[in-house]
């Protein structure tokens, strides 16, 4: 990193700000059960220690906040059943996640060709390589990731170029968990999914709830002020969005891209991993482009996803903010990240595999 | 999966940039964004600048954080 964004990085963990922070939360003296749904904010919180430095009335739990961890084991399956006869591109985050029976890795290991990439930029580059193949991108991620896809389909992409389409939403994400009721009184909004969202969509939650939310940046400094922010608002009876992340983060987000997800995708209502199907809070390519859309273009075979792929029943309570790693008997025991039985361990984002690298101590 | 990393700018070629992250050099996409100038920092997420940053917003940030703390 550069000499500035170095010296930045050291301003947002400097010591004396953070003891004033803890002191100002210990002042208010107001429980509180927060919600993130980011498996970053969930690496800073963890890294950095920060539920041990909060009291002990103050809960921080994670909600479906990892990509990988809540894209269904179904739609693995068609990645790996693409990848027989064709080339799959892939994010390698999602490499070693386990669809119903087998794993991207196991079936690349099995003689399926897998090309794990960086950008989507190289799976077209291996489709204008290879021609007389077809290559299939498997496109996942939130909102941060889903304007780089829109960006390639709306410039040419190769003909024998097409996608897989497994993006989530968000916010109807959220209105699901508020409306099930996970007993939350505040949520940390993910500060890169709003950078291109921008701090609007948040609004009607807080509204209809009456939850109080703040976007967050990724520093742990950020993160502690949030959580204060949170609280004041909880104590003050407020229910309002705020935005903490301003250095990146705006009102209406980033215009241009979300002007292109709006070209590409609508909204369509599919299962996230380990919850039901959740109304509008995945996104499908819009019928301009179904020559690019991998499920119309090639036939694949629907596989059964009766226990959709979660081996390990804590994962389920996990991924909705019910649980702890903890809590699951298995944690650290039979499931550890060399040889993970549910999904939350898998992806380094996963909150069992943070809470396995960095620790779960609270100290009080 | 969400992660995105500051990265400065030091050239632009239409729509890619060449951006370093300490010391290391890659290629960007900048279509997400404004043309950035040589320089800027940009946010960047598989591949593409999803934002330009300001170094004086950081500084920014520290001042809205004394301002929360008054209150």
């Amino acid at each position: 990193m550069g000499g500035n964004t170095e010296a930045m990085k050291f301003l947002f963990r400097e010591n004396h700000i953070a003891r004033r922070v803890v002191e100002r939360i210990k002042t208010l003296n107001q429980p509180a059960r927060i919600m993130h749904v980011c498996g970053t904010h969930e690496q800073t919180i963890t890294k950095h220690g920060l539920r041990s430095l909060l009291p002990g009335n103050i809960e921080v739990v994670t909600g479906p906040g990892c990509p990988v961890c809540i894209t269904p084991a179904h739609e693995i399956d068609e990645a790996i059943y693409l990848s027989e006869n064709n080339i799959v591109a892939i994010y390698g985050d999602m490499f070693r996640v386990p669809g119903t029976t087998l794993s991207l890795s196991r079936k690349k290991a099995a003689g399926g060709d897998i090309r794990v990439v960086y950008s989507l930029q190289e799976a077209t580059d291996i489709a204008i390589k290879n021609p007389e193949r077809e290559v299939v991108f498997f496109a996942i991620g939130f909102e941060t990731t889903a304007p780089m896809t829109a960006q390639v389909l709306l410039n040419n992409p190769p003909r024998n170029f097409s996608i897989l389409c497994s993006h989530r939403v968000i916010p109807p994400a959220l209105d699901f968990l508020l409306r099930e009721g996970t007993g939350i009184d505040g949520l940390i909004d993910p500060g890169h999914v709003s950078t291109i969202i921008g701090a609007r969509p948040y609004e009607p939650l807080s509204k209809k709830y009456h939850i109080p939310q703040v976007i967050s940046g990724f520093e742990p400094l950020d993160v502690l002020v949030s959580i204060y922010m949170l609280l004041k608002q909880i104590k003050n009876g407020e229910a309002k969005v705020e935005n903490e992340y301003t250095r990146s983060v705006t009102y209406n987000g980033n215009i241009k891209a979300r002007g292109m997800m709006g070209e590409v995708f609508e909204a369509a209502s599919r299962e996230w991993r380990g919850l039901p199907v959740i109304p509008d809070a995945s996104l499908t390519l819009k019928e301009e482009f179904e020559n690019f859309d991998a499920r119309k273009r090639f036939e694949i075979p629907t596989i059964s996803d009766e226990s959709c792929g979660l081996d390990c029943p804590a994962c389920k309570d996990i991924i909705k903010g019910m649980g702890r790693p903890e809590d699951c008997p298995n944690f650290r025991k039979t499931c550890t990240p060399d040889n993970p039985i549910g999904v939350c361990m898998i992806s380094t984002e996963g909150t069992c595999n943070i809470a396995y690298r960095y620790g779960t101590n609270i100290i009080e | 999966m969400c992660l995105a990393v500051p990265a400065r700018v030091i050239e632009v070629n239409g729509d890619i940039a060449i951006v370093e992250f300490g010391g290391a050099k890659r290629k960007v996409n900048i279509t997400l964004i404004d043309t950035p100038n040589i320089g800027d920092y940009v946010l960047v997420h598989v591949g593409y600048a999803i934002q330009r940053m300001d170094p004086d917003e950081a500084h920014e940030t520290l001042r809205v954080w004394e301002e929360i703390l008054k209150q």
